[in-house]
């Protein structure tokens, strides 16, 4: 009998976050997949809904509209995940030491990260603005012409670029910390001994050390980059024209705005693939969850 | 090779005195062991030689130089620590070329040097491997490696062998023995094993709460230890303390004991007359007799014996003060309660 309680123990245990995990994840991802099938409309009644197989993802890889939506992203994820992993990391190096008044500082930096996107959309909208905003109070303090910032398509990408920076580093700086604390310290000092400078501690031993905890933050980061969506709905929904319109903005015009639910879903599969398929690459590149020794 | 020179050195943590007015020197080619319990301050003594504390007053120097305010870096020392402190990311040839590459040595040169430390400790089939893949005695051999190749003047070892099992340990503290004998290069070596104290060391220094307690050779500092504390530390199993007075011959509680006084210790037992005196006789140094076979010697109720093989260890409590532990090493065979 005790064996038997043994053995279905693990499964008690974890049976309560498998089924939460799979109502709250698995459902909605599988009915998004059946919906992508079908030609759909909200409010109208499921009988009424279309089988139309495989079209939808056939439009969707040929719509340059989604190709566009897809490009936006891609460039918006590459720049502000490297932007987001230099800055953090530089900060960390940097609030890794033992100076007075640190931890204030530490709790200054991290505080973005606690704010609803939503609202920092709406900040960061109220610090572009055109007539009233603090960045071109600068510009105009500095003697610079004052910008349309979020009229000008290059300013307006900029603009989303900085506002997830100035959120998420936080996130990088909270992760490489702990990596920082969890360093074998001796290993730090024996390479003081062995002559390498404040820099080439740091270059050559601490980061090399830290990557497996870089790679994760790293994805972790990627993955919710291409996920973006709350803030550039504040800030520009995804103008001017589409020059924000990011994948999971344009998906959700196309279900709300445009009320083709079907076709929004045949994206968000799309979606959830290049993820996916972004996530295994990564691993596969170096998985700190593996043992080296396999 | 260099000397080394500690002058007046403490080191405080806030209001904390760790090390205390510390002075000592440490000739060329010297192998010298800091040993004493956990928190006496050896371990910091050793760091502020490498340069990874600063001491709060008093000055460094390596042969010669006084590097008291120089970075690690540039001390020409080479440590081996305790958690081996390997670079995980690096192969065992990678762990051991890494200081020699920091300084642009030629490559010809770091690939002979490293070849040569592998020869030595026999980790030649082990280059390429991660630390991650290798045993605890292994590990330790190429912390040893990395410290070789870069021929230091002086080698720091900070409780290498704490970390292995016993049958390990044996094996690496001979090893290490050999290796000093080969490069003759002045080692100053951390531990709270006094075997490997007694065994390793040209000079034993015994540390206590921050301060040194004797300087000497492991013969000098068994045979003739300074303090209560370094008779006590130094030593297994402990040596018996016993509480006594002098008057022409020693009295334990009342009872008389027979004992033959080194001529050198008379004038000084002639002057404590009467006095409470603390005699000190190593386990080693008791044997078992007869109640009727010889004068009065020690009464002694055993509580335990330990067969050790080749010995046995007996505790028990003086006859004549019960509250007075005794432990003596005996032949295997003692006869007691035979």
């Amino acid at each position: 009998m005790k064996q038997i309680l043994d053995r279905l123990s693990p499964y008690f245990l974890a049976g309560p976050a498998v089924l939460v995990i799979g109502v709250a994840c698995l459902y909605p991802t599988l009915m998004a997949v059946r919906l992508s099938f079908y030609k759909w409309s909200l409010g109208d009644p499921w009988s009424s809904a279309q089988w139309l197989g495989l079209s939808a993802f056939r439009q969707a890889l040929t719509d340059p509209a989604v190709l566009h939506s897809l490009i936006v992203t891609v460039v918006f994820a590459a720049i502000v995940v490297s932007a987001e992993m230099v800055i953090g990391t530089a900060l960390a190096l940097l609030m890794e030491r033992q100076v007075a008044g640190i931890s204030l500082f530490r709790t200054i930096f991290i505080m973005p990260m606690m704010v609803a996107p939503i609202v920092v959309g709406m900040i960061w909208r109220y610090v572009f603005d055109t007539q009233f905003g603090p960045a071109n109070a600068l510009l105009t303090a500095l003697g610079l012409p004052a910008q349309s910032w979020l009229a000008n398509p290059s300013l307006a990408f900029l603009a989303v670029v900085v506002s997830d920076i100035w959120q998420w580093t936080p996130f990088v700086i909270i992760m490489v910390l702990a990596g920082l604390q969890n360093l074998d310290q001796s290993a730090l000092e024996a390479a003081q001994i062995d002559g390498a400078t404040p820099r080439q501690v740091i270059l050559r031993v601490k980061l090399p050390m830290l990557m497996p905890v870089l790679v994760i933050t790293a994805l972790m980061r990627l993955i919710d980059a291409f996920r973006v969506l709350e803030v550039i709905f504040a800030l520009t929904f995804g103008g001017p024209g589409s020059a924000t319109e990011v994948l999971p903005l344009h998906i959700y015009k196309t279900a709300f705005v445009g009320q083709q639910l079907g076709y929004a879903s045949a994206i968000s599969v799309l979606l959830l693939v290049v993820v996916f398929a972004l996530s295994l690459a990564t691993l596969a590149l170096s998985n700190p969850l593996k043992d080296p020794r396999q | 090779m260099a000397a080394i020179t500690l002058e007046a050195i403490t080191k405080s943590f806030g209001a904390l005195k760790v090390v205390d007015d510390m002075s000592l020197d440490i000739s060329e080619g010297e192998f010298v062991v800091f040993v004493g319990p956990s928190g006496c301050g050896k371990s910091t003594t050793l760091r502020m030689l490498a340069g990874l504390e600063q001491p709060t007053t008093g000055r460094i120097c390596i042969g010669g130089r006084d590097v008291t305010s120089l970075p690690p870096g540039r001390r020409d020392i080479a440590m081996v620590f305790q958690s081996y402190a390997l670079y995980p990311h690096m192969t065992v040839k990678e762990n051991m070329s890494f200081a020699l590459r920091l300084q642009n040595l030629p490559k010809g040169d770091i690939e002979r040097r490293v070849a040569e430390a592998a020869r030595i400790l026999h980790i030649e089939p082990l280059l390429d491997r991660k630390p991650k893949a290798l045993s605890g005695g292994q590990r330790q051999r190429v912390a040893m490696g990395r410290a070789i190749v870069r021929a230091p003047s002086v080698f720091l070892f900070d409780e290498p062998l704490s970390n292995l099992d016993a049958q390990l340990r044996n094996h690496m503290r001979v090893e290490i023995a050999l290796l000093q004998k080969r490069l003759r290069g002045t080692m100053v070596y951390v531990t709270h094993d006094q075997v490997e104290a007694m065994t390793l060391a040209d000079r034993i220094v015994v540390f206590h709460k921050g301060r040194i307690q004797q300087v000497g050779s492991p013969e000098l500092i068994f045979e003739h230890p300074a303090n209560l504390f370094v008779a006590k530390f130094i030593g297994s199993p402990t040596m018996n303390i016993l509480p006594c007075h002098y008057d022409g011959q020693f009295y334990l509680g009342g009872q008389a004991l027979d004992l033959p006084v080194p001529d050198r210790l008379r004038p000084a037992l002639e002057a404590a007359r009467g006095r409470d005196l603390l005699l000190g006789i190593r386990p080693q140094a008791l044997r078992v007799v007869r109640a009727d076979e010889h004068g009065p010697g020690l009464r002694v109720t055993v509580d335990l014996c330990e067969y050790l093989g080749t010995e046995t260890v007996v505790s028990g409590r003086l006859g004549a003060a019960p509250q007075v532990q005794v432990t003596a090493v005996l032949p295997a065979r003692a006869g007691l309660g035979g």
